[in-house]
């Protein structure tokens, strides 16, 4: 946990890593919120706050008595979502850094393609 | 929501010295509250008006509905764990455990032998004989196998290592999630607690200043840093809380940022870092008078040489 962004934001950003890796597969139980918010040292409100935030978005669905799942799809959704805030939260930044640096565009490029053969 | 603790300008004075000033704030059933504060700000003094240990110089107190004052009904179903406790002379901690469920109705005898068990508590041993770590522990195990609806924990630690204070937080936060209660904790150590708090209480000088939700308190505060000019223009008309140069750098707490601001704090090249609860509340309560978000600082008003 750190202090740049809510916590109940990094919990549903945590459990949107796990989909996207793979490690919560679509159509299975999530842990409850009483769980993540043990794992995680936080209160059992704020656990449930970012729970609900990816139900809101649909990435999870409740059972009514048995728990949280992860929705059909959403690993695609959460994908392209990312995708999306690419450009802003890592392209940007990145470019800024290296023009304050005086990398040109073609020297940044070619660094890009040497990250990208190895 | 249902208020279990509602205070209305709770004043306590001894003497010419007031040490709770006319507070006024409500506390929701089943939350963890952060009470902070500095020493001698008040915190123990609200502690001990909210649990009949003392009476109110003037305002009012109700707990569950009702004064707390000489009243049995409320009073079973509270629990106050003080930071320095005394027991009998000739007391053992199994004696503390052993009476526990006479005072309190819920007591969970399994739970309390785990927590025994967890911070390796002596009970066959004279309370003065231990350490000032293990009697806080027995403060703790209290605290927590009383499962009492409404519990208060002031300076629970003293003395506990961070491997029993992290047991401490992990246990309550176990045993809350299962057996929800109201629970009220007085602490330094607020890096340590924050993200276990839902609701934070600022106590300075005997006066509430803060009766917020941690998480938007979290966010009240950003650092920027950066050039001095940079600093200065960008934080010319906001709150301003904190500034500290050094040569021609400078860094400035100002309140929540919205997008468009951090858009703007990136073109002035500054550098934005969150604040801590710990950082945040350090700010607040650090000048005379204490500063608040609300009432506006002028910007630069505190700024140092």
């Amino acid at each position: 946990m750190d202090d740049s962004k809510p916590i109940f934001v990094q919990i549903a950003e945590r459990i949107e890593n796990d989909i996207i890796s793979g490690a919560l597969t679509e159509e299975t139980q999530v842990p409850s919120t009483n769980e993540f918010a043990a794992f995680y040292r936080i209160n059992p409100a704020t656990a449930g706050k970012g729970v609900n935030l990816l139900v809101d978005e649909g990435i999870l669905y409740k059972k009514r008595g048995i728990g949280m799942f992860v929705a059909a799809g959403a690993q695609s959704r959460l994908k392209t979502d990312r995708r999306e805030q690419f450009q802003h939260e890592f392209v940007r930044p990145l470019v800024e850094e290296a023009s304050k640096l005086g990398i040109t565009a073609a020297q940044l490029s070619e660094m890009i393609d040497k990250e990208g053969s190895k | 929501m249902t208020t279990v603790i509602e205070a209305s300008g709770l004043t306590k004075r001894f003497g010419s010295m007031t040490a709770v000033d006319s507070a006024t704030f409500s506390i929701e059933k089943n939350t963890i509250t952060g009470l902070l504060g500095r020493n001698g700000a008040g915190k123990t003094t609200l502690m001990q008006l909210l649990t009949a240990q003392l009476f109110a110089s003037s305002g009012s107190v109700e707990v569950l509905g009702a004064s707390p004052v000489e009243n049995a009904r409320v009073l079973q179903q509270v629990c106050f764990i003080k930071e320095s406790q005394k027991y009998p002379d000739d007391y053992h901690p199994r004696h503390v455990f052993e009476s526990a469920p006479w005072f309190f109705p819920n007591w969970d005898a399994d739970f309390a032998e785990r927590l025994i068990a967890d911070f390796r508590v002596p009970l066959r041993r004279r309370i003065k004989k231990l350490s000032r770590g293990q009697v806080s522990a027995v403060g703790v195990i209290v605290g927590l196998a009383s499962r009492a609806p409404i519990t208060f924990f002031d300076e629970p630690y003293l003395g506990l290592d961070a491997v029993a204070r992290q047991v401490f937080y992990d246990r309550l936060l176990e045993d809350y999630a299962e057996h929800p209660r109201t629970v009220v904790l007085s602490t330094h150590l607020i890096d340590e607690v924050s993200n276990l708090l839902e609701r934070v209480l600022v106590i300075d000088d005997g006066r509430i200043i803060v009766d917020e939700d941690a998480e938007t308190l979290r966010g009240r505060a950003t650092t920027v840093a950066g050039a001095a000019a940079a600093v200065e223009r960008f934080t010319a008309g906001r709150d301003v809380l904190h500034t500290e140069r050094l040569g021609g750098l400078a860094t400035a707490t100002v309140s929540a940022l919205s997008v468009s601001d951090r858009e703007l704090a990136n073109e002035y090249g500054l550098e934005l870092a969150p604040v801590s609860l710990q950082q945040l509340i350090v700010r607040l309560t650090t000048t005379e008078p204490a500063p608040s978000l609300v009432e506006a600082v002028p910007a630069g008003s505190e700024k140092r040489a």
